[in-house]
C-alpha cells in the first residue's frame, strides 16, 4: 500500500500536465469550429478545373 | 402532387416557358434566373461542380445586377475606410474577418473556400461554418478586397467586412474560457471520483487513515481550482441576484457549492466528518455543461443581427463644389457632414437623410415603409438614408447622417419597445424564484431540526437538500430541447433569435401576415391583357416587352418577363418620363406604354374595358393614334403561400391579413388564401391597437412581418416572425427569421415547436415529480450527498436524453421530407 504515497501525488501531476495540453489546445483555436471540420472531410476532392467529373 | 420545376441553383419555382438553363459538366439543368444562370456555370467552370452532388440545402438566388456591384465594392480598398477592419501584417499583408451572407449548407463553406484560395494573391482562407465568418488573408500588392468581395458574388454568395471586430474577438473569448471551464471541472471531477471511490468501497478498518487523509488532500487540490474557477459565474450570478435582493438558480447553486466545500475543508483539517469533494465536482461539472451548450446556441443566433451592419452603404459620392462642376470625391459614409451635396447613382443606396436637389428619381423605401412600390421624388423632396435610388441619378442635399437617421431611430425604437415584451419567460422566472426560495427555506428548517436530533448530520443534510433538489434538472429542462430545437431549425433556413420563441410558436393560436413580401413575392406579375380586337396577346406584349427592355422598374420587369420567349421586336429610342410611362420608336413610329392620362396623349381616346380585378395595376399600350392593349399586373402570391395557409388553418390556427396595401388588392390576397380574417390600409399604429385588442383576449399571436414599419407590432406579438428577404432591421429584431424565404418553413417551425414543448412538459414533469420524491427524502436524512450529487446528475441526463428525442421523430413530419427535397427534384421535360 506504501506504493499509494506516490502514485496518489503523480496522479495528481499527470491532471496538471493534462489540464496544460488542453490549455495549448484551446489556446490554439483547436475547438473554434467544432462543427466544419467534420464536414469538410467528405469534401476534399481537390477537382482540377475543366475536368469533368464522372471521368476516372 | 404535380411536378413543378425548380431551379438548380436556388431551388425556387422555374417559369413554365423554363427560358434559363445552365450548363454545368456538360448537362443543361433549369434555372430561374440569368443571376443563377451566371453563378451555375461559373462554379462548373471553376470545377466546383461538387458542390452540388454534396449540399444539402439550395443556394441563394443569384444577384440581380451584377456590374453596378462591382464598381461599388471599390469603397472598400479606400484606406481609411479599411482602418476600421483590416489588419496589417507586415507590409503588403492584410488580414479580415468577411461576413458570408447565403450559406446555407457546408457545401458552401466549401465552395467559398476553394474559389476564394484559388485567387492570385490569397494567402489563407478560413471559414467557420458555425458563425459564417471568413478570416481572409491576402497580399495587397497583389490583389484588392473589392476583388475577392466580387468574387465571393460571381459564385452567388456576398461577403462584407465584419466592421465588429471587437465583438468578434469578445466571442471568441468567451467561448474559449467556458469550454476551459468545462474542462476543468470534468477532468477534476473524474479524478475526485477515482479519489473517493475507495472511501465508499472499503470496510471499516481495512483503508488506513494516512491513506485517507493523502487521498481527501488531493480531492481538495483538485476541486479548488473547480470550485474557485469553474464555479466562479454560479457565484457571481448568485452575487448579482442578492445585491438586487431577488432569488435566482445561482442562489442555492452557490450555496450548496460553498457550504459542501467548506465542510469538506474542515473536515479534511480535522480529520473528523464526511467529505462531499467529489458531488461538489460532478455538480459543477453538470451545469457547467447545460451552460455551455446554452451559449452555443446564443452564439448561433447573434451572429445573425450583423445584417444591420449593411443598411447604410459605407461609401458615398460627396460633390467638392456643388453648383459649378460634378466633381464627385469617393468618401465613407461615416465622413458625411449636414450641408454635404452627394451624388446618388441609379441602383445606389441613400447614405443618409436629405433632400434632393438636382434630378427625379423613384426611391425603393421599403426598407422603412414596407410599401413595395417605389415612391416618385422630384427636387425638394426628402429622401431617406437606406432607401434604394431606382430610376436616374440625383443629387441629395445631406440632412442626417449615421445614428441620427430615421433607420438608425427606428431602430432604437424597436430596441426600446423590445424591452418590454410581455413575457412567457418573465412567468418561468417568477416560478423558478418561488422554487428557489422553498428549497432554501427547507434546506434551513432541515439543518435546524437536524442539529437538534443529531448535530454531527446537520451539514449532511443541508447539503444534501440544497443539491438534490437544486431546480438543475428543471432549469436544464427547457433550455436543453429548445438547444436541440433551434439547430435543427437552423439547418432547415428558420433561424431561432429569442429563447422564448419555440415555446411562443407552440402556443401561438393566430398568426398574422403582412401582406406585403411575405405573402406575396414583393414583385408585380402580368395576370390579364386586353388587346384591342385583331391584335394577338403575345403580339401586344413583346411590343410592351420592347419598350421596358432596359427598364429597371418592378412592371417593366413584370412586361419583360411575360413576354419571355415572344419574338423580340426592338424599339430605339427609349424615353423614360419618371411617374408616367416610357416612350420609345418602333418602325418609327412613337409608342408609348405606361398611365391612361400618358397614353392618351397620343393614342387619342381610350376605350372602355372592364375594370381591373383584384386590385390590380393597369398599365396602357399605345402608338401615334390607336391604342394597343391594356395589361394588368398583380403582386403575385408566393408559390407555398396558399398550401402554408391551409395547413396551418387545419392545424387550429387562425390566419389573418393585416396590411398597410389598398382595399382592393388585401381583398383579392385574403380571397385567394382563404383567410380568416383581414383587414387593409392599416397604419403602423392602427396594427398595434389591433394586436394589443387580441392578446388582451387571450391570443398568443405569431406576427409575420417585412418592412420596418411593422417593427413596433413585431415587438408587441409574443412571437414575431421575419422573413429573410425582408427589412434588416425587422430582421435583427424578430424572435424568429425565416432565412430561405419559403414560407413552408413556417410550417417546419410550429412542428417542431410541438414537439419541442412536449418534450419541455415531459422534462419539466420529470423534473418536478423528482423534486418532490427526492426534497422529503433529503430533509428526513435518508439521502447522503453523494447520493444526492448521483440522483441530481441522473436525473439531468435524463432530461438531456429526452431533449435529443426531438431529433429523432417517429413519423415521418414535413421536417423530415424537407431534408431529402434536394434528391427529389425532377427535371420538367424540355421544351422542343
Amino acid at each position: 500500500m506504501d506504493i499509494l504515497y506516490l502514485l496518489i501525488p503523480l496522479s495528481l501531476v499527470l491532471v496538471f500536465v493534462i489540464g496544460a495540453v488542453f490549455w495549448w489546445a484551446l489556446k490554439s483555436g483547436m475547438f473554434d469550429d467544432l462543427e466544419g471540420p467534420a464536414y469538410r472531410i467528405l469534401q476534399d476532392e481537390n477537382e482540377v478545373p475543366g475536368r469533368k467529373p464522372g471521368a476516372p | 402532387m404535380t411536378v413543378t420545376t425548380t431551379c438548380y441553383h436556388c431551388g425556387l419555382p422555374v417559369g413554365a416557358d423554363g427560358v434559363y438553363r445552365a450548363l454545368v459538366d456538360g448537362e443543361s439543368h433549369p434555372v430561374c434566373c440569368p443571376g443563377c444562370q451566371a453563378v451555375a456555370e461559373a462554379i462548373g467552370a471553376n470545377g466546383l461542380s461538387s458542390y452540388y452532388r454534396t449540399r444539402t440545402a439550395f443556394a441563394p438566388r443569384g444577384p440581380e445586377r451584377p456590374a453596378d456591384q462591382a464598381a461599388a465594392l471599390v469603397i472598400y480598398d479606400r484606406p481609411e475606410v479599411q482602418a476600421a477592419f483590416v489588419q496589417r501584417i507586415g507590409e503588403n499583408e492584410r488580414e479580415t474577418m468577411l461576413i458570408l451572407e447565403g450559406i446555407t449548407c457546408a457545401a458552401c463553406v466549401w465552395l467559398n473556400e476553394q474559389h476564394l484560395s484559388r485567387l492570385p494573391g490569397m494567402l489563407s482562407v478560413d471559414i467557420n461554418y458555425a458563425t459564417r465568418r471568413a478570416r481572409v488573408r491576402w497580399d495587397a500588392s497583389r490583389i484588392e478586397l473589392s476583388q475577392i468581395l466580387w468574387q465571393v458574388e460571381t459564385i452567388g454568395y456576398r461577403a462584407w467586412p465584419a466592421t465588429s471586430a471587437a465583438v468578434e474577438r469578445a466571442r471568441k473569448r468567451e467561448t474559449r474560457a467556458a469550454l476551459w471551464r468545462l474542462f476543468v471541472a470534468g477532468f477534476g471531477m473524474m479524478q475526485v471520483m477515482m479519489y473517493a471511490l475507495p472511501g465508499y468501497l472499503a470496510q471499516d478498518g481495512t483503508m488506513t487513515d494516512d491513506i485517507q487523509v493523502l487521498m481527501r488532500l488531493a480531492s481538495l487540490v483538485l476541486t479548488v481550482p473547480v470550485v474557485l474557477f469553474s464555479a466562479a459565474p454560479f457565484f457571481r450570478g448568485a452575487w448579482r441576484d442578492l445585491r438586487r435582493r431577488r432569488l435566482g438558480m445561482d442562489v442555492p447553486v452557490a450555496l450548496g457549492i460553498a457550504v459542501a466545500f467548506a465542510a469538506s475543508v474542515i473536515a479534511t483539517f480535522t480529520r473528523a466528518g464526511e467529505v462531499y469533494y467529489d458531488s461538489v465536482t460532478m455538480f459543477v461539472f453538470f451545469l457547467l455543461c447545460a451552460r455551455y451548450l446554452e451559449m452555443r446556441a446564443r452564439q448561433h443566433a447573434a451572429a445573425r443581427i450583423e445584417y444591420l451592419d449593411k443598411a447604410l452603404p459605407l461609401g458615398a459620392h460627396r460633390l467638392l463644389e456643388f453648383g459649378r462642376r460634378m466633381d464627385a470625391e469617393e468618401v465613407p459614409a461615416i465622413a458625411l457632414k449636414p450641408g454635404d451635396f452627394v451624388l446618388v447613382r441609379a441602383g445606389e443606396t441613400f447614405p443618409a437623410d436629405g433632400r434632393i436637389v438636382q434630378g427625379d428619381t423613384e426611391a425603393d423605401e421599403s426598407l422603412l415603409t414596407g410599401e413595395s412600390t417605389p415612391m416618385r421624388k422630384g427636387q425638394g423632396d426628402t429622401v431617406v438614408g437606406a432607401a434604394l435610388n431606382c430610376s436616374s441619378p440625383v443629387v441629395v442635399r445631406v440632412e442626417h447622417v449615421g445614428e441620427d437617421t430615421r433607420v438608425s431611430s427606428i431602430r432604437r425604437m424597436v430596441e426600446a419597445a423590445s424591452m418590454q415584451r410581455p413575457g412567457i419567460a418573465a412567468a418561468a422566472d417568477r416560478v423558478a424564484g418561488w422554487l428557489v426560495g422553498t428549497v432554501l427555506l427547507v434546506a434551513a428548517v432541515a439543518a435546524l431540526v437536524w442539529w437538534h436530533v443529531d448535530p454531527s448530520r446537520a451539514i449532511a443534510v443541508a447539503v444534501a437538500v440544497l443539491v438534490v433538489s437544486c431546480p438543475c434538472a428543471l432549469s436544464l429542462a427547457t433550455p436543453a430541447a429548445m438547444t436541440v430545437a433551434v439547430g435543427l431549425l437552423a439547418r432547415r433556413g428558420v433561424v431561432v433569435v429569442k429563447a422564448h420563441a419555440i415555446e411562443a410558436l407552440a402556443d401561438a393560436t393566430h398568426v398574422v401576415f403582412d401582406k406585403t413580401g411575405t405573402l406575396t413575392e414583393g414583385q408585380p406579375g402580368v395576370v390579364a391583357v386586353h388587346p384591342r380586337p385583331g391584335i394577338e396577346i403575345d403580339d401586344a406584349l413583346a411590343l410592351a416587352a420592347a419598350l421596358e427592355r432596359t427598364s429597371e422598374h418592378p412592371i417593366g420587369m413584370a412586361l419583360v418577363e411575360a413576354a419571355a420567349g415572344a419574338t423580340a421586336i426592338e424599339a430605339v429610342d427609349v424615353r423614360n418620363q419618371p411617374g408616367a410611362g416610357v416612350e420609345a420608336y418602333v418602325d418609327g413610329i412613337r409608342h408609348r406604354l405606361g398611365t391612361c392620362a400618358f397614353v392618351t396623349e397620343i393614342a387619342g381616346l381610350l376605350p372602355p374595358a372592364p375594370a381591373p380585378e383584384n386590385g390590380a395595376t393597369r398599365v396602357w399600350l399605345g402608338r401615334e393614334g390607336a391604342w394597343l392593349a391594356a395589361s394588368d399586373l398583380i403582386d403575385r402570391l408566393r408559390p407555398d403561400a396558399v398550401a402554408t395557409v391551409r395547413r396551418l388553418r387545419e392545424e387550429g390556427r387562425r390566419v389573418l391579413i393585416w396590411s398597410g396595401d389598398a382595399g382592393d388588392a388585401v381583398a383579392a390576397v385574403a380571397r385567394r388564401l382563404d383567410v380568416d380574417g383581414y383587414a387593409a390600409a392599416l397604419l403602423p399604429e392602427h396594427k398595434l391597437a389591433r394586436m394589443v385588442a387580441l392578446q388582451r383576449d387571450g391570443a398568443v399571436v405569431a406576427m409575420v412581418g417585412d418592412g420596418v414599419n411593422d417593427a413596433p407590432v413585431l415587438a408587441q406579438a409574443q412571437l414575431s416572425i421575419a422573413m429573410g428577404s425582408g427589412a434588416v432591421v425587422s430582421q435583427a429584431n424578430a424572435d424568429v427569421v425565416l432565412l430561405s424565404g419559403r414560407l413552408t418553413g413556417l410550417l417546419d417551425a410550429f412542428a417542431l415547436a410541438a414537439r419541442t414543448r412536449r418534450v419541455v412538459y415531459e422534462n419539466l414533469a420529470w423534473a418536478a415529480a423528482y423534486n418532490l420524491a427526492a426534497l422529503p427524502l433529503a430533509a428526513a436524512g435518508l439521502v447522503s450527498p453523494w447520493l444526492a450529487g448521483l440522483g441530481m446528475g441522473a436525473s439531468s441526463l435524463l432530461v438531456v436524453l429526452n431533449a435529443l428525442r426531438i431529433a429523432f421523430p417517429r413519423s415521418r413530419s414535413p421536417l423530415r421530407s424537407s431534408r431529402r427535397r434536394t434528391t427529389e427534384i425532377v427535371p420538367a421535360p424540355t421544351r422542343a
